[in-house]
């Protein structure tokens, strides 16, 4: 899971928000839209390593890895 | 000089940067983006469009290619580079540049013309440019941009450095920033000088028959700090 950091304006977070009301679902806050990436990894220890060079950008992204 | 042009999958500007490379000084070649052979050139430019169609994050797939990896050791030597949009996000995503360019604030993919200020581009490579540039006339050009991805981010102490260093090299005139940058920063350069980005064109604004011939003084600079090099 990688998504903008908090504090950085996330305009599609805020695109996503202000259009929920119309569709009727009501007290939905602090939307934040990021992405999430499946992948199958032979060593699973290099994962980390493999999002802070390519997968996100650590200035201005966070991320989270979940093994299955 | 020779200038390079950097042709990834993906770029669609590459033309327009060698007839603004050539009307501005000297001959220009495309380099392609598997080519790792820089000699003989003495100026580099990466031009705008979708590199590797901008998969993950504009510029992040580039940032890998053997050409990048030839410029970032042309860069570390001292070699003048310029990131024109796509490539200024593939220097920023190169560690070249400090920062990141995101998602336009209103969503909306920018294009029309835009006014910027320079701070004087002959400080490029210049030892106390810096300062000298707080104490002469702001440069004013009137170039296009074109770009869905182009607040420029830093955190604020970055930012900080950026101003105290004279790394700012170009802002929106007051009132124009089109994409919610931070403190309207258009392009940065590198702390040594000579490597320089930003998000308008230059490229498109070098005869008069469309409109401007602004762009060309955006490359005549690069070259003055090439011919310096």
């Amino acid at each position: 899971m990688i998504r903008p950091k908090e504090g950085i304006l996330d305009p599609q977070g805020k695109a996503v928000e202000r259009a929920l009301p119309a569709l009727g679902f009501e007290g939905v806050e602090h939307v934040r839209v990021g992405r999430m990436v499946e992948l199958e990894a032979e060593d699973p220890e290099r994962l980390a390593e493999l999002c802070e060079k390519l997968l996100a950008n650590p200035l201005i992204e966070d991320y989270e890895i979940q093994t299955l | 000089m020779i200038w390079g042009v950097v042709q990834f999958p993906g770029s669609c500007d590459e033309r327009d940067a060698l007839h603004a490379c050539t009307l501005a000084s000297g001959e220009a070649r495309l380099v392609w983006h598997e080519e790792r052979d820089l000699d003989g050139i003495d100026a580099i430019v990466i031009p705008g469009g979708f590199s590797y169609g901008d998969y993950l994050r504009a510029g992040a797939i580039a940032r890998f290619s053997p050409a990048l990896e030839a410029v970032a050791e042309f860069a570390a030597a001292g070699g003048p580079v310029l990131g024109i949009c796509n490539g200024f996000q593939v220097l920023c995503e190169a560690g070249l540049l400090p920062g990141a360019l995101l998602l336009n604030e209103h969503l909306r993919f920018v294009c029309r013309q835009v006014d910027l200020l320079a701070t004087p581009l002959d400080a490029l490579s210049t030892p106390g440019g810096a300062q000298s540039n707080e104490r002469r006339d702001l440069e004013s050009l009137s170039i296009p941009a074109k770009h869905g991805e182009g607040r420029y981010y830093a955190p604020e102490e970055v930012l900080d450095a950026l101003e105290a260093n004279g790394q700012v090299a170009y802002r929106y005139a007051p009132g124009q920033n089109p994409n919610g940058s931070a403190r309207d920063i258009a392009g940065v350069r590198s702390e040594a000088g000579n490597v320089l980005g930003l998000m308008p064109h230059p490229e498109h604004a070098v005869d008069p028959l469309t409109g401007s011939t602004d762009g060309l003084r955006v490359f005549e600079a690069v070259a003055a700090a090439g011919a310096r090099a």
